[in-house]
């Protein structure tokens, strides 16, 4: 293998190989390809999703987005549709960010005793409690949503209304606090608390030992500790697990539909007993449908789906660029 | 080295405790016969006596009692896991923060007992600062807001914060170096100049009393030097604690140096003088054949 080379010259790199074993080759194959099953089933979702919507969206315009109606007027020449899922989009990111108004304060703090001033004992008793938190189904969220809390929260927002309803947020057309985002809000709120704990947890815990020792060196309490350390080390993190709730947020379907009055008309008044949600809104639909609008149906979800995916985007965006900054 | 430093006030101290300690009665005693009985110490400093530490069962340290005058510089030396660390971290209550940690003994500080129940450890923290083996600047900072970060901490108040910041940077010698980038994260320093803001940032909240565990291990000869200009600069207001495993730097910087060693059991402290007797004339033979390189 040796080649003379003349002074100065410099070899060009060599190439660096190995033969595999066959035991290794199949290995990797087996394992490439389980991994690309992921990938592979949520692309065909996709394009399901997109092949059968396209069509309505071809119909319907972009108004499909903006427009807050589902008519279907039966005529002389077959039904024409009139539909747009402008509201429930709204109300689907409106409900998901009183959730994570709600739940991530809620979970930092649960995730902040737990890594640091639980007792071990506790600690590894309220973990298992979170987990099966997630492992809850969420019908029974949703019941426990339309029985338990509802006329707890439907009380608690009579008095934000009483209170504060000169900011435009907290107002409500009419005395009606039932059913509204705001409940559907605490509801995903207490369902996005074991992602987004756990995630939190996780990334306390790596907070660097020599920092925490840093700071309580120079005479910090706990809290000084986790306000200079630990927040500004998971600052990004917390962003990451923050955008996960949101995307469960985003999806979740039968605990919102318990506890919430779908309207076809946008409103911000997060106490008034009226939202939207796409998911839900398929849900609700499903069952009597007709073909087109079953295709508009189709239409929604891949809606959903692309909004899914671009708020994981960015959550991945933002958490990239600080990790450049921060760390 | 001044000539007053290298005579320890602190005799008639540690002879009590000395016969009232088992295995290490007659090496410490021995030790403080040589030394001035009687001197009155320069000021408070920081004692500890009969010193015990555990991690679970495992006893890491047994009955360590050594004097640190103020104003002094004291060196300890020995092998790897003869509990150097670990006793510098009981002397500011750091050692408690592994789990399951346990420690018996007095450290005083000023002549009270930074165990003693009711104690505000946070107080403790202040009085004691601490320098690390691996610089641990806070990265999200700036270089200045590193150096103020203790105060902000502890909502100390300073009435001319750009004042004290000059002040501190200047003692640890890193002034000249970040005087026009203040603003600009501490990530972006050396590892030399990181420790040196660790330093500047230990000394912001004016501690008494400053311990140093292997400040230079992770430093290059350079660095070296400068830090230890610095505790030279700094040993005329404070008193320094410093843990290291280079016995040509326990040479340079302290007054004192006190050599400590596991056989097997739990570290010990075997013997305690001024440093030059420690490297010239040890009276143990165990010190002697550390310090001359036969063994650790």
């Amino acid at each position: 293998m040796s080649t003379t080379l003349e002074a100065g010259q410099i070899p060009a790199p060599r190439e660096l190989t190995t033969k595999h074993r066959r035991s290794d080759t199949i290995f990797r194959g087996v394992v490439t390809g389980f991994g690309m099953t992921a990938l592979l089933i949520l692309t065909l979702i996709g394009l399901f999703l997109s092949f059968r919507g396209i069509q309505t969206l071809h119909t319907q315009g972009f108004g499909f987005l903006t427009r807050s109606n589902w008519d279907v007027v039966q005529g002389d020449s077959g039904a024409t549709y009139n539909l747009g899922v402008g509201a429930m989009l709204f109300g689907t990111v409106l409900i998901s960010i009183v959730a994570l108004v709600i739940g991530v304060p809620l979970s930092v703090a649960l995730a902040l005793f737990l890594t640091f001033y639980a007792p071990a004992r506790v600690k590894t008793f309220l973990v298992s409690v979170v987990d099966l938190m997630a492992a809850f189904p969420s019908v029974l969220f949703g019941l426990w949503g339309f029985f338990v809390l509802m006329p707890l929260a439907t009380y608690w927002a009579k008095i934000i209304f009483k209170y504060l309803n000169w900011i435009p947020l907290f107002d409500a057309p009419q005395y009606f606090f039932e059913r509204s985002p705001f409940i559907a809000g605490l509801v995903l709120a207490i369902m996005i608390i074991p992602i987004v704990t756990s995630v939190a947890r996780e990334v306390f815990a790596q907070t660097p030992l020599d920092r925490i020792q840093a700071a309580y060196a120079l005479g910090a309490t706990k809290w000084g500790v986790i306000k200079t350390v630990v927040f500004p080390f998971g600052s990004s993190g917390l962003i990451g697990g923050a955008m996960l709730g949101l995307g469960r947020a985003f999806g979740e379907t039968v605990a919102v539909y318990s506890v919430l009055n779908i309207v076809f008309k946008v409103n911000f008044h997060v106490l008034y007993g009226s939202g939207g949600n796409v998911a839900s809104m398929i849900i609700q639909k499903w069952g009597e449908s007709t073909a087109d609008e079953t295709t508009a149906l189709l239409a929604a979800g891949f809606i959903l789906f692309l909004l899914t995916l671009l708020v994981n985007l960015g959550a991945n965006f933002i958490v990239r660029n600080t990790l450049k900054s921060g760390k | 080295m001044s000539e007053n430093q290298n005579q320890n006030p602190e005799g008639e101290e540690m002879t009590t405790q000395a016969a009232a300690s088992s295995s290490l009665a007659s090496i410490s005693s021995e030790n403080l016969g040589k030394r001035a009985p009687g001197t009155k110490p320069l000021g408070a400093g920081l004692e500890a006596r009969g010193v015990h530490a555990w991690f679970g069962k495992h006893h890491a340290l047994a009955n360590v009692s050594l004097d640190f005058s103020a104003g002094t510089v004291t060196a300890l030396i020995g092998p790897s896991g003869c509990g150097k660390s670990t006793f510098i971290r009981t002397l500011n209550r750091m050692h408690e923060f592994i789990p399951s940690a346990a420690m018996a003994g007095e450290v005083l500080l000023d002549g009270k007992d930074v165990y003693a129940a009711g104690t505000d450890v946070t107080k403790i923290r202040l009085q004691i600062g601490m320098v690390f083996q691996k610089p641990n600047p806070f990265p999200s900072m700036t270089i200045g807001e590193n150096v103020l970060s203790g105060i902000k901490l502890a909502q100390l108040k300073v009435e001319n914060k750009d004042d004290l910041l000059e002040e501190c940077l200047v003692r640890a010698g890193l002034w000249k170096e970040v005087k026009d980038r203040l603003g600009a994260h501490a990530g972006g320093l050396s590892g030399g100049q990181q420790q040196r803001l660790c330093i500047a940032r230990s000394l912001a909240v004016k501690p008494k009393v400053l311990l140093m565990d292997e400040p230079c291990s992770a430093l290059d000869p350079g660095s070296t030097l400068r830090i230890e200009d610095t505790i030279n600069e700094l040993s005329s207001s404070m008193t320094i604690i410093i843990v290291t495993h280079n016995m040509q730097q326990a040479a340079r910087v302290s007054d004192y140096t006190a050599f400590f060693l596991s056989e097997g059991g739990p570290g010990q402290m075997i013997e305690v003088a001024p440093t030059s007797e420690i490297f010239s004339r040890p009276r143990d033979k165990r010190t002697e054949n550390y310090v001359s390189g036969r063994f650790g």
